[in-house]
C-alpha cells in the first residue's frame, strides 16, 4: 500500500512539474517577443560554459579526493613499467580530452544563434581530413608500439630460476599449491578430487605429490626479488587471479592451465611502512564473475625475505600428511580421512 | 515569418510548407490493425519506442536497487522488500539477487533498450521517410520483427519471476557458470528463459535488419542516390549490416549453450568438479563461448553506437544551420568502423590465456578503430564551427553525445592496449568506459532523436523546459557517476562485487560509492521526468502548425503533419540534391530542401 502511495505521489509531483513547464512555455509563446527566444538561447549557452568550467573544477576536486586512495607504487618490476606506460597514455588522451571538449563548448558558446549571424557554408576540406586522419594514426602507432613492447615483456617466458606455484580457484576461495622439497608439482586429475581429503585431486601415484603443500586459506607466499611463476587453474567455473598491486591478472579456466609470472620487489612489511597502513596486505581478488560468493573470493600475497619464506615453508605440513596421518597434531587437518569410501589415497600409499 | 522563432519552437519559413494536405486515409482501419498488428512503419516504430521505454524504466529501477546495496551495504531499505519480496528480505538484497539484477540490467539495456528500442524505433521511422518510400520492403516481416521482440520481452520478463530467479552470471553469461545449475541458482530455469529470450531476440533483429537493408538498397525514391542519403540512413544501414552478420554467431553460441545445459554435450565444458562430484565432460572449451559471444558482442556495441552517430550528425547539422562537415569522410569512417568492428572482438579476452601474439594483433586492430572514431569527432566539431546554433533539447543532447563519445572513446585506448588492460580488465574502469561511451552516449543519441523527431511521430512538440532540465541533470549526473569510477578501476576495484567491506584494498571507496549511488537515484528521477514529458506530450504537447518545424532539408518533413499509411498523399517527391544544403536559398531562407531542383548555375554537392 505504502509503495502504491509513494508511486502515486511521485507521479503527481511529475505531473505538476510538467504543468509548470508547459505553462512557462505557453507564456513565452503568447508574449511572442522575439528576443525572449534569443534570451533562452543565450542563457543555455552560458549554462553550457558554466558546465564546462564546473566540470574542470570537478575533475580537479576528484583528483584531490582520490589522490590518497589510489594503489601504492607497483610492487614488481613489470608493474613499474606498467605505471609509466599508463601515464604516457594518460598524457596523450588527456591532451586530446581537454582540447576537444574545450573546442566543443567554445564553439557552442561562440556560434550560438543570434538574429544577425551568418553561417559559413563549409562542407569539406581534404586538407583537414587528411590532417586529422594522420595525426591520430601516428598517435595510435606510438601507443601500440609502447604497448606491444610491454606486452611482450609481461607475457614472456618466466626466468628459468622462477619458483613455480600453482593457484587454483574454486567457488569461492583460492587454493595455493607449493611444490615442496622436490621443487616439482605432481600430477592432478579432476576425477580424483574429493572435498574431504583431496581438494585438488592429487594423483597419489605420482611421487612428486607426496611433498606438495596446499594453502587452503589462499596464501601466496613469495620471496622478494625472486621471480615467481603461477600456474593457474580452476576446479569449477572461470575465476580470475587479480593482483592489482602487481598490475596483472589472469583468468583461471577449467580445463586449461594459464600462467603468469612476476618478480616482486617490495615486501609486505616494507609496503606497510610505505603506505603508513599497519593493516596493509596484498590481496588476490577474483576478477571474473563466478557466482554468488564472487565478491568474497579473497586470497592474500605475502612477499617476504628468503629467510622468512623458508621459515614459513618449514612450518607447513604436506597435504598428504595432513590427510593421511591421523596422529599428526595439526589443526589444519579438519577432515579426518574417511575409511573405505574413498579409495584413492589408500591406493596411493606406496608411491 | 520571423527568424527568431526557429530557435525554440522552430516554426519555419519553408516556402513549400504552406500547403496543408488533407488526410489521405480513405477508410477507418480497425483498432487492432491500426495500433496492434500494424504493418505501418510509423506505428511499428512507436511500438518499439514505447516497449523500449518500458524496458528502460525497469532496467534503470534495477540499477537503483543494486546501487543502494553498493552505496549503503550496512543499511536496510524496507521499500525494496515491497518490490522484490524474499529477494530483499528485511530490506537488504541477497547476493544471489544482486547478481541477478546486474545481469538483467545489462541484458535489458544493451539488447532490449539500446538495440531493439533504438534501432527498432529509428530505423523504422526514418528509413522509409528519409529515402522516400511508402513503407518497408516487407511490412509484414517488419511487423513480425516487432512481435518476435515482444515475445522475447515476455520471456525475459517472466524469467524475473521464477522461483530461482533470473539469469545471474552477468550479461555476457560465460559458461561454465551459466551452463551448470550447480554453479548458481540463476543458472536454473532463469538461464533457460534467458537463452530462449535471446534466441527470439536474434530472430527479431535479423528480420528487422534484413528488411532495413533491402529497403535502403531498393526503395529509394527517384533521385535519391546512395550519396544523397542522409547520414542517419547510412548509419542505420551499417547498423543493420553489423547485426545481420554478427547476431547469427551469437545465436550459434546460445544454441551450443542450450545443448550443454540440457543434452549433455561438452562444447564449453571440461574437467569440472562441482556440487561434490566430477562431471563427465571432457574436451570442451569455456573460451570458445567467449569467442562466439564477443564476435557478436563487439559489433553489438557499434550496433548501439551507430544510430546515435547518424542522428547526431543529422541534428548537429540541422540545428547549426550548416552542412555536415566531410559527408564522404563520415561515410568512409562508418565503413571503417563497420569493418574493424568485426576484427577486434578478442580485446575482451586479453587475459583468458590466449596466445600473446594473437593478443598483439588485436591490440593493433583495436587501436586502429580509434582513427575513424576520431575523424567523426573532428567532423562534428567542424560542423558547429561558424554555425548559427539553436540550443533546443535535440541539439543539446547531440552536443552531449559528442562530449560523452570523446570521453568514453579515449578510455578505450587504455583498454585496447593489452599491456594496460592486463590490470584494468574487469575493474570499474571498464564499467566507466562502456557506460560513458555506450550507455550514456548512445542514450544521448537516442534522446536527441526522440526530441527531434517527436514532432514527426506525434504531430506535437515535447516540452522544452522539461527537456532542458532533463538534459542538464542527466549530463552532469552521468559525469558525476562515471568519472569517479575510472579512479576506482585504476585502483583495481573489481566490477560485479556485492560488497567491498572485507577488502583492505577497496573498502576505503565506500564514501565514494555512496555518493555515486545518490547521484544515480537523482538521475533516475530525471529520466522519469522525461518519461512523463514524453507521454504527456503525446496528448497535451503543443501542436505543430507547419510541416517542417526545424527547417530541415530531408524528406520526412515534406510529409503532412499527421501522414497516413503511405506517407505522402500524392506522388513521392523526387530528390535533386544532397541532404545538407543549409545555405541561402535566395529567398531569405537558410536551407534548401532535397526536393528543390538545382538552380541554374548551381553546382551539386
Ligand atoms: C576508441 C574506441 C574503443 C576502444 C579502443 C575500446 C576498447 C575496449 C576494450 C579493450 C574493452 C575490454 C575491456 C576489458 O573488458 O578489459 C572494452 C570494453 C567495452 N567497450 Fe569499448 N572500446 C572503444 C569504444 C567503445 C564503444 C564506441 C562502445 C560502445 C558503443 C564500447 C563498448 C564497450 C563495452 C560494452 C565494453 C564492456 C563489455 C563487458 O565486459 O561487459 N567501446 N572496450
Ligand atoms: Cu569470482
Ligand atoms: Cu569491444
Amino acid at each position: 500500500m505504502s509503495v502504491f502511495i509513494t508511486t502515486l505521489l511521485v507521479f503527481l509531483v511529475f505531473i505538476i512539474i510538467y504543468q509548470i513547464g508547459k505553462a512557462s512555455e505557453y507564456a513565452s509563446v503568447m508574449r511572442g517577443e522575439e528576443n525572449i527566444k534569443f534570451k533562452t538561447n543565450r542563457a543555455i549557452a552560458w549554462i553550457l560554459v558554466a558546465f564546462f568550467f564546473l566540470g574542470l573544477y570537478g575533475i580537479w576536486e576528484c583528483n584531490e579526493i582520490f589522490k590518497d586512495r589510489m594503489l601504492p607504487v607497483a610492487a614488481c618490476e613489470n608493474g613499474v613499467k606498467y605505471d609509466n606506460m599508463f601515464f604516457v597514455t594518460l598524457a596523450v588522451t588527456g591532451i586530446v580530452f581537454f582540447a576537444t571538449q574545450a573546442v566543443l563548448f567554445w564553439f557552442a558558446y561562440r556560434y550560438q544563434a543570434t538574429p544577425s549571424r551568418k553561417t559559413t557554408f563549409f562542407a569539406h576540406s581534404n586538407k583537414l581530413e587528411i590532417l586529422w586522419t594522420t595525426i591520430p594514426a601516428i598517435a595510435m602507432a606510438i601507443l601500440v608500439a609502447i604497448g606491444l613492447k610491454n606486452w611482450a615483456n609481461v607475457t614472456s617466458d618466466a626466468p628459468a630460476d622462477a619458483t613455480v606455484v600453482e593457484v587454483v580457484g574454486k567457488q569461492f576461495n583460492w587454493l595455493v599449491r607449493y611444490p615442496g622439497k622436490d621443487n616439482e608439482l605432481g600430477k592432478r586429475d579432476f576425477r580424483k578430487i574429493s572435498d574431504a581429503n583431496n581438494i585438488l585431486g592429487l594423483d597419489w601415484k605420482d611421487p612428486h605429490n607426496m611433498d606438495d603443500i596446499i594453502s587452503q586459506k589462499g596464501e601466496l607466499h613469495m620471496v622478494v626479488n625472486k621471480a615467481v611463476k603461477l600456474l593457474i587453474g580452476s576446479r569449477d567455473v572461470i575465476h580470475d587471479v587479480g593482483l592489482s598491486h602487481f598490475r596483472v591478472k589472469m583468468d583461471a579456466v577449467p580445463g586449461i592451465t594459464t600462467t603468469l609470472w612476476l618478480k616482486p620487489t617490495i615486501t609486505t612489511e616494507e609496503m606497510k611502512q610505505k603506505t603508513g597502513n599497519p593493516d596493509f596486505v596484498y590481496e588476490i581478488s577474483c576478477d571474473q564473475m563466478c557466482g554468488k560468493g564472487h565478491y568474497s573470493m579473497r586470497g592474500t600475497v605475502i612477499v617476504e625475505t628468503q629467510a622468512q619464506y623458508d621459515a614459513w615453508m618449514a612450518a607447513q605440513q604436506t597435504y598428504y600428511a595432513e590427510n593421511n596421518a591421523p596422529s599428526a597434531p595439526t589443526a589444519a587437518n579438519m577432515a579426518a580421512p574417511k575409511p573405505a569410501s574413498d579409495t584413492t589415497p589408500k591406493a596411493a600409499v606406496k608411491p | 515569418m520571423n527568424h527568431a522563432e526557429i530557435i525554440i519552437d522552430g516554426h519555419n519559413v519553408a516556402h513549400h510548407a504552406a500547403a496543408e494536405h488533407h488526410d489521405h486515409e480513405h477508410h477507418e482501419q480497425h483498432f487492432i490493425w491500426k495500433y496492434i498488428f500494424s504493418q505501418d512503419h510509423k506505428m511499428i516504430s512507436k511500438q518499439f519506442l514505447i516497449t523500449g521505454i518500458i524496458w528502460a524504466i525497469i532496467g534503470a529501477l534495477m540499477s537503483v536497487f543494486f546501487r543502494l546495496q553498493l552505496g549503503f551495504p550496512d543499511s536496510t531499505f524496507p521499500i525494496m522488500e515491497k518490490f522484490l519480496g524474499d529477494w530483499a528480505k528485511g530490506g537488504k538484497l541477497t547476493p544471489e539477487f544482486y547478481y541477478a539484477l546486474i545481469t538483467m540490467h545489462g541484458t535489458i539495456l544493451v539488447f532490449f533498450v539500446l538495440t531493439a528500442g533504438l534501432s527498432g524505433t529509428f530505423a523504422n521511422l526514418l528509413i522509409p521517410y528519409q529515402i522516400g518510400a511508402r513503407d518497408m520492403a516487407s511490412p509484414f516481416m517488419n511487423m513480425l520483427s516487432y512481435w518476435f521482440f515482444f515475445a522475447a520481452s515476455i520471456i525475459m520478463l517472466v524469467s524475473l519471476f521464477v522461483e530461482t530467479g533470473p539469469a545471474s552470471g552477468g550479461w555476457t553469461t560465460y559458461p561454465p557458470l551459466s551452463a551448470l545449475k550447480e554453479a548458481s541458482i540463476g543458472s536454473g530455469i532463469g538461464m533457460d528463459l534467458w537463452l530462449m529470450g535471446m534466441a527470439l531476440f536474434v530472430v527479431s533483429s535479423l528480420l528487422g535488419g534484413l528488411n532495413y537493408i533491402a529497403t535502403i538498397l531498393n526503395m529509394r525514391t527517384k533521385g535519391m542516390t546512395m550519396t544523397r542519403m542522409p547520414l542517419t540512413i547510412w548509419a542505420l544501414f551499417f547498423t543493420a549490416v553489423l547485426g545481420v552478420l554478427s547476431f547469427p554467431v551469437l545465436f550459434s553460441g546460445v544454441v551450443l549453450l542450450i545443448f550443454d545445459r540440457n543434452f549433455g554435450t561438452s562444447f564449453y565444458l571440461s574437467e569440472i568438479f562441482i556440487g561434490g562430484k566430477a562431471l563427465p565432460h571432457i574436451g570442451g572449451s569455456a573460451i570458445l563461448y567467449q569467442h562466439l559471444f564477443w564476435f557478436l558482442g563487439h559489433p553489438e556495441v557499434y550496433i548501439i553506437m551507430l544510430p546515435g552517430m547518424g542522428m547526431a550528425s543529422e541534428i548537429l547539422a540541422t540545428h547549426s544551420r550548416k552542412p555536415i562537415f566531410g559527408y564522404f569522410a563520415m561515410i568512409i569512417s562508418l565503413v571503417g568502423i563497420t569493418l574493424l568492428a568485426f576484427l577486434v572482438w578478442a580485446h575482451h579476452m586479453f587475459v583468458t590465456g590466449m596466445s600473446p601474439f594473437l593478443g598483439s594483433i588485436f591490440v593493433l586492430l583495436t587501436l586502429l578503430i580509434a582513427v575513424p572514431s576520431a575523424v567523426k569527432v573532428f567532423n562534428w566539431l567542424t560542423t558547429m564551427w561558424r554555425g548559427n546554433i539553436r540550443f533546443n533539447p535535440p541539439m543539446l543532447f547531440a552536443i552531449g553525445f559528442v562530449s560523452l563519445f570523446i570521453s568514453g572513446g579515449l578510455t578505450g585506448l587504455f583498454l585496447g592496449n593489452s599491456a594496460l588492460d592486463i590490470h584494468l580488465h574487469d575493474t570499474y574502469f571498464v564499467v566507466a568506459h562502456f557506460h560513458i561511451v555506450m550507455g550514456v552516449s548512445a542514450f544521448f543519441g537516442m534522446f536527441a532523436g526522440i526530441y527531434h523527431w517527436f514532432p514527426k511521430m506525434f504531430g506535437r512538440f515535447m516540452n522544452n523546459t522539461l527537456g532542458y532540465i532533463h538534459f542538464f541533470v542527466t549530463i552532469a549526473g552521468a559525469y558525476l557517476i562515471f568519472w569517479p569510477m575510472h579512479y576506482e578501476g585504476i585502483a583495481g576495484m573489481p566490477r560485479r562485487y556485492y560488497d567491498f567491506s572485507a577488502w583492505e584494498s577497496f573498502k576505503h571507496f565506500q564514501g565514494i560509492n555512496a555518493f555515486i549511488s545518490i547521484i544515480s537515484i537523482i538521475v533516475f528521477f530525471a529520466q522519469l521526468l522525461f518519461v512523463v514529458n514524453f507521454f504527456a506530450s503525446i496528448f497535451k504537447g503543443r501542436k505543430l502548425t507547419t510541416q517542417n518545424p526545424w527547417g530541415s532539408t530531408t524528406l520526412e518533413w515534406t510529409t503532412p503533419i499527421n501522414p497516413g499509411h503511405g506517407n505522402w498523399p500524392g506522388e513521392i517527391p523526387e530528390v535533386y540534391r544532397w541532404p545538407y544544403d543549409y545555405k541561402d536559398d535566395g529567398n531569405g531562407g537558410d536551407f534548401i530542401s532535397q526536393t528543390t531542383p538545382l538552380r541554374p548555375g548551381e553546382e551539386s554537392h
